[in-house]
């Protein structure tokens, strides 16, 4: 893909950067949190630094001022390194974000995004409960209005920045019984579990936000892949939240995620993209290095077709992702699109691992090479944010509704 | 505190490099360019220096084809106030050809002090801020690891063999910066968004006739193939004979 179709001057500075960035300050630390599985607050830090926590968001709003572009290509870049990494960059900006910066009134935006776009504090989004996961209008955390207030009381898993974050938006029933239109959005804060790391590097905490009583996280899922990525359950027991803190209008949380989750899937995507770039880049370097039966790898066809066929389909996959990220910035409708790139990303980052753990061999298998990290986190990616079943799902809802019309 | 920082755009040194149809410069066809690394120090340096004063003025300055603007730019997103770029067909090889473009410019523009990397690696001369100086009739010190400003005063430390030299130098000066200094800092996504907004002036460099210029350029010969003499002990006497007589390293 040539980088003019898609990208002007800044938006290669900004790959630059990151490249230069992911490179030489995550890629050497990468292994140490994969395996002890810590958020890497340090890191994150620098990353906040640089204005990576609020890159699509207005400068009025703290945010970088950049484009879904800049935005879609630093995640892309950060996962080529590192997935953990970028996820948090995901997470925290299309999932955590992103409903308050759309949904929220001039009130809600001007009291949350300034701390969320500068990196003050980590955001996260409350979506998937035990029993509503790809059915995620089977919510059944139930919020009930009292005097001002709204109760609310259930419980979510697998929530990123469960632990680490302060500021969830999450979603619960307010009407029983009309299914998808009786589910609302809500703003939650609570203190970071992490309160003296957060302390040591200088971000991830703000006094001003109110620890919600009745909200707590989890214990942290000990994961497959994604190792330095915190998730857990979050937990709502008679949890009070002031009336303001509905985000949007009643009975709209369901369409409200829906669209927020259109817009995650570019990212993801990108991601997925990223994690099979990486993997792929390290693959033709051991190939073109590693010698058996007198020669380089590469030159056995065994190899190299392989290495021919991941070129192939990440340069598609480069296509797929940036159009989308362009429908999407130019207010174009991508939800097809986005779950298209989202769903041949994630499976082109599982293949892609895969292959190039054949590749390296023996070697491939050891954490000696990052290629075993790789193939780990790819996994989640064909799960997280839509299964590729749903993928499919909302692919094929589109095409045969275009069919019709 | 005006600060003038001068850096080039040089190829990335990890490239397989080619050499052009003339013979006499390099292919740049493929390339990846970016600002030479020591000059990045210097621009860091130059930073430092103005955020303790709380004051002054960075000032960027490259030599070359247009393309040098986006080094420039760079420069001026990581966080300096303002780009000048010389305008050259390319960059060339001759140092005082460079040094008097530059100086020519700097001359009148009150500098306290002229930041250079110690040297780049594509043409390893590491002569053209020593020359401004001469030209410019300021002080010089070169390959400084560390720095301290006081009283219109410098101290610059150099690294010698087994060594740390320090020195006082008074102003104006130029300094040509060594690894150790400091670390450059990564363009944040502000600064590359602010740096769209900064002044970058061009005009025509004024190079003059050079006094030196590239002849030729060759590839380095291929390495002759190893050779194994044998195996285990019995391999001790014909290994050494051939260092001595061979090789000639014994
Ligand atoms: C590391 C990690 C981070 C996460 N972060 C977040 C977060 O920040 N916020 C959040 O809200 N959630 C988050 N999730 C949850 C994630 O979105 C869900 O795990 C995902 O949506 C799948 O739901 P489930 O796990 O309940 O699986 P299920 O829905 O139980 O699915 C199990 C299997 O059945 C298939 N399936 C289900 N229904 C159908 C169908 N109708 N047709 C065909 N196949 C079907 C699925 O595709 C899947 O293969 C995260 C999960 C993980 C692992
Ligand atoms: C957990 C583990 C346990 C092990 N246990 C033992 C053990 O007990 N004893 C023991 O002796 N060894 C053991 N091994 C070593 C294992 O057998 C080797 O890793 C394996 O044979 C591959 O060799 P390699 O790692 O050197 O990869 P390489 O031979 O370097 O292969 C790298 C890649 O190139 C491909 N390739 C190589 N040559 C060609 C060709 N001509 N044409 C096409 N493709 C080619 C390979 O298929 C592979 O994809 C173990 C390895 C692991 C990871």
């Amino acid at each position: 893909m040539d980088d003019s179709l898609y990208f002007g001057e800044q938006h290669l500075a900004v790959r630059n950067m990151v490249r230069d960035f992911a490179r030489e300050e995550i890629a050497p630390t990468a292994a140490k949190y994969d395996e002890s599985g810590e958020f890497p607050w340090e890191n994150v830090r620098k990353m906040v630094d640089l204005g990576l926590l609020g890159i699509p968001w207005p400068e009025e709003l703290g945010g970088s001022g950049l484009d879904l572009l800049a935005y879609v290509s630093v995640i892309h870049e950060m996962a080529k390194v590192d997935a953990s990494h970028a996820i948090t960059i995901s997470a925290h900006t299309t999932l955590g974000t992103s409903p308050i910066f759309n949904f929220g009134t001039q009130a809600q935006r001007e009291r949350f995004v300034p701390l969320l776009a500068s990196g003050k504090v980590l955001a996260g989004f409350g979506l998937t409960e035990p029993s509503a996961g790809s059915d995620a209008g089977g919510t059944r955390t139930t919020a009930v209005k009292k005097d001002g207030r709204y109760v609310l009381n259930g419980s979510k898993v697998f929530i990123t920045h469960g632990g680490v974050g302060e500021v969830f938006v999450v979603t619960a029933v307010t009407t029983p019984g009309v299914g998808t239109k009786g589910i609302s959005s809500f703003i939650l804060t609570k203190e970071t579990a992490d309160r003296a790391k957060a302390d040591a590097a200088g971000f991830g905490h703000d006094d001003s936000l109110p620890n919600t009583p009745g909200f707590t996280s989890g214990k942290k899922e000990d994961k497959l892949g994604w190792r330095a990525s915190d998730t857990r359950s979050l937990n709502f027991e008679d949890a009070e939240v002031p009336e303001e803190n509905l985000l949007g209008e009643e009975g709209q949380g369901f369409l409200n995620f829906m669209q927020t989750l259109d817009a995650g899937r570019i990212g993801m995507a990108a991601l997925a993209l990223g994690i099979a770039e990486g993997a792929y880049e390290e693959a033709l370097r051991y190939a073109s290095e590693r010698r058996q039966f007198g020669q380089a790898i590469s030159n056995f066809q065994g190899v190299s077709f392989p290495l021919a066929d991941m070129a192939t389909e990440i340069e598609a996959g480069k296509h797929l992702v940036y159009h989308a990220a362009w429908l999407a910035e130019h207010k174009k409708p991508f939800t097809k699109q986005a779950a298209i790139a989202k769903l041949f990303c994630s499976e082109l980052a599982m293949r892609t691992t895969i292959k190039a753990v054949q590749i390296h061999g023996g070697y491939g298998y050891t954490k000696d090479y990052p290629v075993e990290r790789m193939m780990r986190d790819a996994k989640i990616c064909e799960i997280g944010e839509g299964t590729s079943e749903v993928q499919r799902m909302v692919i094929a809802r589109q095409i045969l509704r275009e069919m019709r019309d | 505190m005006k600060i003038a920082v001068c850096v080039k755009r040089v190829p990335d040194m990890d490239a397989r490099f080619r050499i052009s149809a003339d013979g006499t410069s390099l292919d740049e066809a493929g390339l990846k360019f970016d600002i030479n690394e020591p000059d990045a120090w210097a621009v860091e340096a130059g930073l430092q220096l103005k955020e303790k004063a709380g004051q002054g003025e960075v000032v960027v300055l490259s030599l070359g084809p247009p393309a040098v603007q986006e080094t420039i730019r760079k420069a001026l997103s990581m966080g300096a106030d303002r780009g000048i770029h010389l305008a050259a067909d390319r960059i060339p090889f001759d140092g005082f050809s460079i040094a008097r473009a530059l100086a020519a410019e700097l001359k009148d523009g009150a500098y306290d002090l002229i930041l250079f990397g110690k040297m780049s690696p594509d043409s390893s001369n590491g002569i053209v801020g020593a020359i401004v100086a001469e030209l410019l009739d300021c002080a010089c010190v070169t390959a400084v690891s560390g720095l301290e400003m006081a009283d219109g005063k410098g101290t610059a430390k150099r690294e010698l063999e087994g060594a740390q030299e320090f020195v006082e130098f008074t102003l104006p000066a130029v300094l040509t910066v060594d690894e150790g200094l400091n670390t450059a800092r990564y363009p944040s996504l502000k600064g590359i968004m602010a740096a769209k907004k900064k002044p970058l002036e061009s005009r025509p460099a004024q190079l003059g006739e050079p006094m030196v210029t590239i002849e030729s350029l060759a590839m380095p010969p291929d390495r002759p193939p190893g050779k194994i003499v044998g195996e285990g002990a019995a391999a001790v006497p014909e290994l050494v004979r051939l260092l001595q007589n061979e090789a000639k390293v014994l």
